[in-house]
């Protein structure tokens, strides 16, 4: 059974494409034949974060416009045979695509991959009805930020209204040291206000900006970040992975902060 | 709530976020458009006005999360009155 999971946010900028390039490579890692697509038409990106933007020929738009077959714009990875990028296109805008086209070609996608990954534009217009319209899951990707969390359940809202009822939440770029002296939002204050499920949480660590910066996910690594994306996985996989502990402040960390006020 | 909070009043950031943002839901929710909430807020003005006279520049209304958050979301309105009519 082939799974089609849409990676969106509404607000840009909170990790929606580095969540696709872990998510999508962390599957591929653990054998699953994957599928990434970038929807983002006239700003594709997740080629970057791939590290494959020198090999594209031909994009999404040459594909539904039918320059050329499917197979042609697929691009496989540098490291894992099973995993695949179908570009967006550079110069082009989202009404090139409509979602009824998206759709039949998600719809083609399944008959050859176990995982079809769409990364979602920022927004809520066409292009991200364009991603949207032939998933079956959504994962929501969001800081602990008031300007993020308001869109993510806006979000929620629209996937809802559209008919998609499997949506998880990724929280992304938690600090714990804030967290633990009440200066950010915690994973439990997230979910408490937004009330969807959550499958994961992605700590901030610089060691994405490295990964970024060399076009490698850093997925499965020895890096918080890296065994946060494999949880994840493992997670959309069907496994039960407990999350990490994430304690709250101590009572000598509070009575710290009392006399810091 | 941490232990000292009734001895020092002062909200952590991350309160005052989440506090901020649910009320911000609250109204994202409703889907009540300001326009709506002028004319709500108009008749509001014009029933109370039979029977008492009220500051009607001070009137203010919103949608918030009821007190009780089991309830759901309530209308709150403000209205300064100015004199009871006899």
């Amino acid at each position: 059974m082939s799974e089609v999971i849409v990676i969106t946010s509404g607000k840009g900028g909170v990790g929606k494409t580095t969540t696709t390039a872990n998510v999508g490579t962390g599957l591929a890692k653990e054998g699953k034949k994957v599928v990434l697509i970038d929807t983002d038409i006239g700003l594709r990106n997740l080629d970057v974060v791939m590290g494959l933007e020198n090999r594209i020929v031909y994009n999404l738009v040459d594909v539904v416009e039918g320059n050329c077959r499917l197979k042609q714009a697929l691009i496989k990875d540098k490291k894992y045979p099973n995993l695949f990028l179908l570009p967006s296109a550079q110069t082009r805008d989202k009404t090139s695509v409509n979602p009824e086209q998206m759709k039949k070609l998600v719809d083609d996608l399944r008959q050859d991959f176990d995982y079809v990954i769409l990364d979602c534009p920022a927004g809520i217009e066409q292009g991200f009805q364009n991603a949207i319209s032939g998933a079956d899951h959504a994962l929501i990707v969001t800081t602990p930020e008031v300007s993020a969390i308001r869109d993510a359940d806006r979000i929620i809202g629209l996937l809802e209204a559209s008919e998609i009822h499997k949506i998880d939440l990724v929280i992304n770029r938690i600090r714990m040291d804030m967290v633990n002296r009440g200066d950010m939002l915690s994973k439990e204050d997230v979910l408490d206000i937004l009330a969807i499920d959550l499958i994961g949480v992605v700590p901030d660590d610089e060691n994405i900006v490295i990964s970024t910066n060399q076009g490698e996910p850093l997925v499965g690594s020895d890096t918080p970040a890296g065994k946060a994306y494999s949880n994840i996985c493992r997670r959309i996989m069907g496994e039960n992975v407990p999350f990490m502990e994430i304690t709250g402040p101590t009572f000598f960390q509070k009575l710290a902060n009392v006399f810091k006020k | 709530m941490g232990v000292f909070d009734g001895f020092f009043k002062k909200k952590s950031s991350g309160e005052v976020a989440k506090d901020r943002l649910k009320l911000l839901l609250v109204s994202d929710r409703s889907n009540c458009s300001p326009e709506t909430m002028e004319l709500i807020k108009n008749d509001i003005i014009k029933v109370i006005s039979k029977y008492m006279e009220i500051d009607s520049d001070g009137l203010d209304i919103q949608i918030t999360q009821n007190h009780d958050e089991s309830e759901g979301p309530a209308l709150y309105a403000n209205i300064p009155i100015r004199e009871l009519k006899k």
